[in-house]
């Protein structure tokens, strides 16, 4: 009972900018939903540049989420459980794509793995491919966009874990790697999750950066978002609009799974 | 325990905020039109290639007239398309300027400007290489190329119509790696050197960039329209623009950016 009261004092002061706060949130969306042509909505979905679109969302979405797998859990680790100096500077850095423009982060891409960049003169001249307009381009793109997401997760998780059952597990003759797999992994478990689910639905919403780093080419390198980009500009608003909503709802589902599945229990 | 206010009823907590939040509206929604409420202001959408001029022809306007200032003139540039797009939408603008007929037919069709929309200048479409051709591009049949990396305009822009209709004239299948959103968009993906070729606008030609010579027939001219947009916030604003854009001033500054008088 006093916990229900003391949540029921909300300072008359609040109620406006609240309201506001939530207007400015929510009108978008809702004006979006106002605008949608639901009777060509299956015709818009089903399209083949839509579908094509959608596939290459999935497909480099979830490849990029795989590789901040196998290379942000072990930095995560290194971050949260070893020491070595500018250890907290490297920390700082691993969460600049997180504030970063994410166009920003595709000019530094460009100028490192484009032809002319310092890794990608080198790579051309070695292996004879060149990175931007690929498939591939998308995904190191999104992997840039999308690590310090799953980063913070697991080293978040990994500071919070009880540390004395790897302990125990480590007098009882067990190797770095069994604690990490038997002991570490299961008890960050919840962290790791939502952390790939956040990682995933921030490399499938990656604009900035594939546009400038991977152009824009229809079953190559233009995902879902940049396929909207195209039809608002070429001035087919309604795919645009339908494709805003199908994002949208993505996203809704990405957070209603974390709500419920994870980040209470976890 | 402190003292305690009392919760008031559900009632009059709505009523009250209601109240406030309408004020709070009001007073939100002023603000955020002041900009477009100013009678002074006079808002131009303009396609992407007309950057450069417009912003000196702005330029030059506010510096010879003491009464307008360089917050009076806003530009706005995108693709042709997108601002028609956004006209529909409902932007406050006062102009209207696109990079081709058609994009310009759609906004009349619609309703959306007023008036006879007026031929200011024409560009040409060119096949353009990095400065020293590093694809070894000698015409337009190299960009069927697949090796070549090759940036188009997206196909319902101005610049992606163009090059679609001289690469048809020319019998080329092309093979683009990126279609970009607009002509400035293109000729970016050009200047840094990401690209072997593409097509682009003469005026979007800079030094790191070479010219590669297409047959005649092949040759693609876009006009540039301008127009006054239904019920403009500030019809007069938008006139004095379309005049200096039409006039002495504007047609030397097109002519000196590479576009060619009417």
């Amino acid at each position: 009972m006093r916990r229900r009261s003391a949540e029921a004092r909300v300072p008359l002061l609040f109620v406006v900018p609240a309201a506001l706060g939530l207007a400015i949130l929510l009108l978008p969306l809702a004006g979006l939903l106002a605008r949608t042509p639901w009777n060509r909505l299956a015709e818009i979905l089903g399209s083949d540049d839509v579908l094509s679109a959608l596939r290459l969302s999935l497909l480099t979405a979830t490849l990029a989420t795989a590789i901040c797998l196998i290379c942000g859990i072990p930095l995560a680790w290194l971050l949260a459980r070893s020491t070595f100096p500018g250890r907290s500077l490297l920390r700082g850095l691993v969460t600049v794509p997180l504030v970063l423009p994410p166009v920003i982060g595709g000019i530094a891409l460009l100028v490192a793995f484009g032809r002319g960049g310092t890794v990608g003169r080198w790579l051309e001249s070695a292996t004879g491919t060149t990175l931007p307009f690929t498939t591939a381009a998308v995904v190191i793109a999104q992997s840039f966009v999308a690590m310090p997401f799953l980063v913070i997760a697991v080293e978040g998780a990994l500071r919070a874990a009880d540390r004395r059952y790897e302990d125990v597990a480590a007098t009882l003759g067990a190797s770095p790697w069994t604690i990490f797999r038997r002991v570490t992994l299961p008890a960050v478990a919840p962290g790791v999750l939502s952390g790939t689910v956040l990682c995933w639905a921030r490399a499938l919403g990656e604009f900035g950066a594939t546009i400038t780093f991977a152009g824009s080419f229809p079953g190559v390198t233009r995902t879902l978002p940049l396929e909207a980009y195209t039809a608002i500009g070429a001035g087919d608003a309604e795919t645009a609009i339908v494709l805003s909503l199908l994002m949208i709802a993505v996203a809704v589902a990405v957070l209603a799974l974390l709500r419920d599945r994870w980040v209470i229990r976890g | 325990m402190g003292v305690r206010q009392r919760p008031l009823p559900l009632g009059v907590h709505c009523k009250r905020a209601a109240a406030l939040l309408a004020g709070a509206v009001v007073a939100l929604g002023s603000a955020a039109c002041s900009d477009t409420a100013d009678p002074d202001r006079v808002t131009v959408l303009a396609a992407a290639s007309l950057t450069e001029p417009f912003t000196m022809l702005a330029d030059e306007i506010s510096d010879d007239d003491d009464e307008i200032s360089d917050d009076d003139i806003a530009l706005s540039f995108a693709a042709s398309s997108a601002l028609v797009e956004q006209l529909r939408a409902g932007a406050p603008a006062d102009v209207l300027a696109t990079a081709d007929t058609r994009t310009m037919a759609l906004a009349v069709d619609a309703g959306l400007v007023t008036g006879d929309p007026v031929v200011f200048a024409s560009n040409s479409l060119v096949l353009a290489v990095p400065a020293g051709n590093p694809g070894n591009v000698a015409g337009l049949a190299d960009l069927s190329r697949d090796e070549l990396r090759v940036a188009l305009c997206e196909p319902q822009v101005p610049c992606g119509a163009a090059a679609e209709q001289m690469l048809a004239t020319a019998g080329v299948d092309a093979r683009p790696d990126t279609l970009e959103s607009d002509a400035r968009d293109t000729a970016g993906k050009l200047a840094l050197g990401e690209v072997d070729a593409a097509l682009i606008y003469r005026t979007d030609v800079t030094s790191a960039m070479e010219i590669v010579d297409v047959p005649p027939d092949a040759e693609v001219v876009t006009e540039y329209l301008i127009a006054m947009v239904d019920e403009a916030p500030n019809p007069r604003g938008a006139e004095e623009f379309i005049t200096a854009v039409t006039g002495i001033d504007g047609r030397r500054l097109l002519v000196d950016a590479g576009f060619e008088s009417p």
